[in-house]
């Protein structure tokens, strides 16, 4: 594998008492896919907000692309290359989806200028093609705030990858998502990551997805890592079964 | 709504605009300010409606421009035709100016403590503005006397601000086509995401702020003239009046639609009229219960209204193939 | 105001006076304060029209000395009328609002409050309006500070007021079904809290302290239809600097508003003393925000 495109040294983060991220560290290679499990709670979706500049950490480093962004804002290492989506569906409600979507073309070289152009075609190609490959291609001209959860949740991945990130975070992709869709999706997150070359962290919760999915896996349970390794290891280890069955 | 339809409408209100003054002489006064409170409401629909920031404090340009205008035309000996003009562009550049400076700091606020900090801004130009003696102080400036009959007068300023609400109108509306008013639009959404999806959101914030900021600028410059006598809290920094019929008004047609604040502006116009007219000295009293009215029970405006309504049609009729 | 600092520093005692008086002010900017953090912890609604509904208070302690009741009789008056109106108008346009949009509530009650204010203007006059209360005036340090005593009767009857209403909403059942709204509004109802009740008591309950808050403005200092906004900003501000349901905090940041507002006044000029609580409120807004943008956050 290639040199780490993220690396998370030591973050920690607190909610007054509550400790969400305890010295958390892991590495994510370029071109890699990784998955990030834990039970309910664990601090995964947290570790997101830590690493994107959501909210400021208590100690420890992210580097991305050898870059230190501990301190950056979400907006600058977005146009950096390093996207997340939400667990809770983020979307522009009023706006149809097909204008969420072309909002979404990347604006790493965007210039202050070029926003009082119109969207060319080929961007409105692009995100018709997305769309479509989502299944809301009918739907281009709907207010996305009227989709159900699991179409915005569709949306949501489409609006990502039109922003063609370098690494982009997914919180819990597959959740609300028809298991017959499922398929699919993960299709498309394996040809996003062959084809567009687009590194992936994600959260997941269904496990035969995720095992499938990841080259290497972190566990976390009660803010920290308890466990790495692929996936054969992941489900062997002692640790992560007791975690997972100690939470239930 | 379509672009055809779009610029039948618009070529429709050009000529009703071009004819208007011509047909009914006694009214130009009336008109040229249906075209200013136009103005307002399509400004003020920028940030309220197109972006989720409720000002209310908009009128805080609107009386820069007045006193901006009225203080080239005393000081700089210009004639009238130029110093309008000078005061006008210098207007539009102090406005400008001051959306930039006020907007770095009061744009971090969100929802409702922008709405009352916006609201602080605009009483306190006035308060400041009226114990200014610079510009006046109480007692207000009384703007260089027009050289011309009042005829010639009233049209002269009905010419103006109609071409002042067509700019507006043809220049929100490319504004609202490019990415800009897309960009907009998702900070209004969900400003959060925008963020997260890398959008420079403080940077379309501003600037938002600050074409609201020119097109008022320019009406208090020609306002001012126009009503010829600037007190600062009924005229230029007029919060308690113009200050919320911009809001009122784009409310009443419809947040966040093209033609929604024009046509609430002529409508409360129309009713405005009425009440200060028939209703002198309660006026504010049925200004108020309508405020409280049309909020409580038609919050979406009519253009929203509309829509709903064609949307139910859409279900309905939906029904009936299926 | 260079000459006005230069005179300030040559008497301290005369900021002393300023201090003082704008003090006992500020306790009864105190009171419209906790009535607003009350209603907008409560039911989620930043009432614009609490300053129009302080300003009617004083009009109808005004009225009623003119009819002859003894002034310290009008404070429960005056209390008990915005109550009842208070009661009124929740039924009548608040239980709509509730729950909608804060935009929503913004405008519909600066709606209210423009038409209070014509209203205001149009029964009672536009004249600037006190009442005497029959106190006098105590002089203190030779001459140099002179505070009436209505002033201080002000400050502790609105202090008195704080103290029971702090110890209505923590002990009585109405005040407790009031908290547990605040906290919750949906366990409420499941626990058999009439939410409905609990809002229009809230709203009354908040008119009330307006109504007693104005009676004593009126005694003290003066009122006009048209000011009622001022007192709205002044409780909008002290609400923000101490946060919601932080009943000390209220009263501390009202005492401390009215000192410094009193100050500025006489360092700036009367004339730009309005201007400068307004500014303020900007200012306050924009700082703490500032601070929360420190930690990627904003207020909300
Ligand atoms: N903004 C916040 N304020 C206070 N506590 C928070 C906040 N966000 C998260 N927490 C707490 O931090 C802990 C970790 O939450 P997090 O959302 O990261 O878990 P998670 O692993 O994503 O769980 P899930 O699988 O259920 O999504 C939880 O105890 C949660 O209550
Ligand atoms: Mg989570």
């Amino acid at each position: 594998m290639s040199a780490p495109i993220l690396s998370v040294e030591n973050v920690s983060k607190r909610f007054g008492g509550v400790v969400a991220n305890d010295a958390v560290s892991l590495a994510v290679p370029e071109g890699a896919i990784i998955g990030l499990i834990g039970p309910n709670g664990s601090g995964k979706s947290t570790l997101f907000g830590s690493i994107v500049g959501f909210h400021p950490v208590d100690g420890g480093s992210v580097r991305f692309r050898g870059e230190e962004i501990t301190r950056y804002r979400v907006p600058k290492i977005a146009r950096m290359g390093l996207v997340r989506t939400f667990q809770q569906t983020h979307i522009y409600g009023q706006m149809s989806c097909l204008a969420n979507m072309l909002i979404s073309i990347p604006q790493r070289q965007e210039r202050f200028l070029a926003s009082f152009r119109r969207p060319k075609g080929e961007e409105i190609e692009r995100a018709e093609s997305l769309l479509a490959s989502v299944g809301l291609w009918e739907k281009r001209q709907l207010a996305a705030g009227e989709l159900s959860f699991g179409q915005q949740k569709l949306l949501e991945f489409a609006m990502a990858l039109m922003c063609e990130p370098r690494l982009l975070l997914l919180d819990e992709p597959t959740a609300g998502i028809n298991p017959t869709l499922i398929n699919g999706l993960v299709a498309q997150l394996r040809r996003a990551n062959a084809e567009l070359g687009i590194t992936l962290l994600v959260i997941e919760h269904n496990m035969r997805v995720i095992m499938n999915l990841a080259d290497h896996l972190y566990c976390m349970a009660h803010g920290r890592i308890l466990a790495e390794g692929d996936a054969e290891a992941i489900r062997a280890d002692q640790r992560v079964i007791d975690a997972y069955l100690g939470a239930q | 709504m379509s672009g055809a339809r779009d610029w039948w409408l618009m070529a429709a209100l050009l000529c009703v605009g071009i004819v208007a003054p011509f047909l009914f002489p006694a009214l130009v006064a009336q008109f040229a300010f249906l075209w200013l409170m136009v103005v307002f409401a399509l400004s003020w629909d920028v940030m309220g409606g197109q972006m989720g920031y409720n000002s209310f404090g908009n009128i805080l340009f609107f009386g820069i421009g007045c006193y901006t205008t009225a203080v080239v035309q005393r000081d700089f000996g210009f004639d009238y035709f130029a110093g309008l003009g000078a005061g006008l562009g210098l207007s539009g550049l102090i406005g400008v100016g001051a959306a930039l400076l006020i907007g770095r700091a009061i744009l971090g606020l969100r929802g409702h403590y922008f709405a009352i900090g916006t609201l602080g801004l605009g009483i306190a130009a006035a308060e400041i503005a009226g114990g200014w003696h610079y510009i006046g102080a109480g007692a207000g400036m009384v703007t260089p006397v027009f050289p011309g009959g009042v005829d010639t007068r009233n049209l002269f300023f009905y010419g103006l601000l109609f071409a002042l609400a067509g700019s507006c109108f043809i220049f929100l509306r490319a504004l609202y086509q490019c990415r800009f008013g897309m960009a907009i639009n998702a900070i209004r959404d969900n400003e959060d995401k925008a963020e997260a999806m890398g959008l420079h959101t403080l940077r379309y914030k501003i600037t938002a702020w600050c074409v609201a900021a020119f097109f008022l600028a320019l009406a208090g410059g020609l306002a001012g003239n126009m009503i010829g006598f600037i007190d600062p809290r009924d005229v230029a920094f007029a919060g308690a009046t113009y200050g919320v019929w911009m809001v009122l008004m784009a409310v009443l047609g419809g947040k966040g639609t093209l033609w929604g604040p024009v046509l609430g502006a002529a409508i409360f116009h129309l009713v405005q009229e009425l009440f200060w007219t028939y209703l002198l000295g309660w006026q504010r009293v049925a200004l108020g219960g309508l405020i409280v009215l049309i909020v409580v029970f038609y919050p979406q405006g009519i253009m929203g209204w509309l829509r709903e309504r064609r949307a139910g049609h859409a279900v309905r009729d939906g029904e009936a193939q299926a | 105001m260079i000459a006005n600092l230069e005179l300030l520093a040559g008497y301290p005692v005369l900021g002393l006076d300023l201090i003082l008086n704008g003090l006992l002010i500020g306790a009864v900017f105190a009171l419209a304060a906790y009535g607003m953090a009350l209603v907008w912890g409560v039911m989620n609604i930043i009432n614009i029209v609490q300053g129009e509904l302080v300003i009617l208070g004083g009009y109808i302690a005004w009225a009623a000395v003119g009819a002859g009741v003894p002034p310290l009789l009008c404070v429960p008056l005056a209390a008990f009328a915005l109550g009842l109106l208070g009661w009124g108008l929740y039924g009548t346009v608040i239980r709509r609002i509730i729950e909608r949009d804060l935009f929503i509530s913004i405008l519909a009650t600066f709606g209210m409050s423009i038409l209070l204010q014509q209203l205001m203007n149009q029964v009672f006059g536009a004249d600037v309006r006190t009442v005497d209360s029959g106190f006098g005036t105590l002089s203190l340090m030779g001459g140099m500070v002179t505070v009436a005593q209505v002033k201080l009767f002000a400050f502790g009857l609105a202090l008195l007021t704080g103290v029971g209403l702090w110890l209505f909403l923590s002990r009585a059942r109405l005040g407790q079904a009031i908290r547990a709204t605040a906290q919750n509004p949906r366990a409420a109802r499941v626990l058999g809290i009439d939410t409905d009740r609990t809002y229009a008591a809230t709203y009354a309950l908040n008119a009330a302290l307006c109504g007693a808050a104005g009676s004593l403005v009126v005694m003290a200092w003066t009122i006009h239809p048209y000011i009622g906004l001022q007192y709205t900003v002044r409780a909008f501000m002290i609400v923000i600097v101490a946060g919601l349901g932080n009943v000390a905090g209220v009263v501390f940041s009202g005492l401390g508003l009215g000192a410094l507002e009193n100050l500025a006044g006489f360092v700036l000029g009367a004339e730009f003393q309005v201007a400068f609580v307004f500014l303020l409120m900007v200012l306050v807004l924009i700082v703490r925000n500032l601070i929360l943008s420190r930690r990627r956050s904003y207020l909300r």
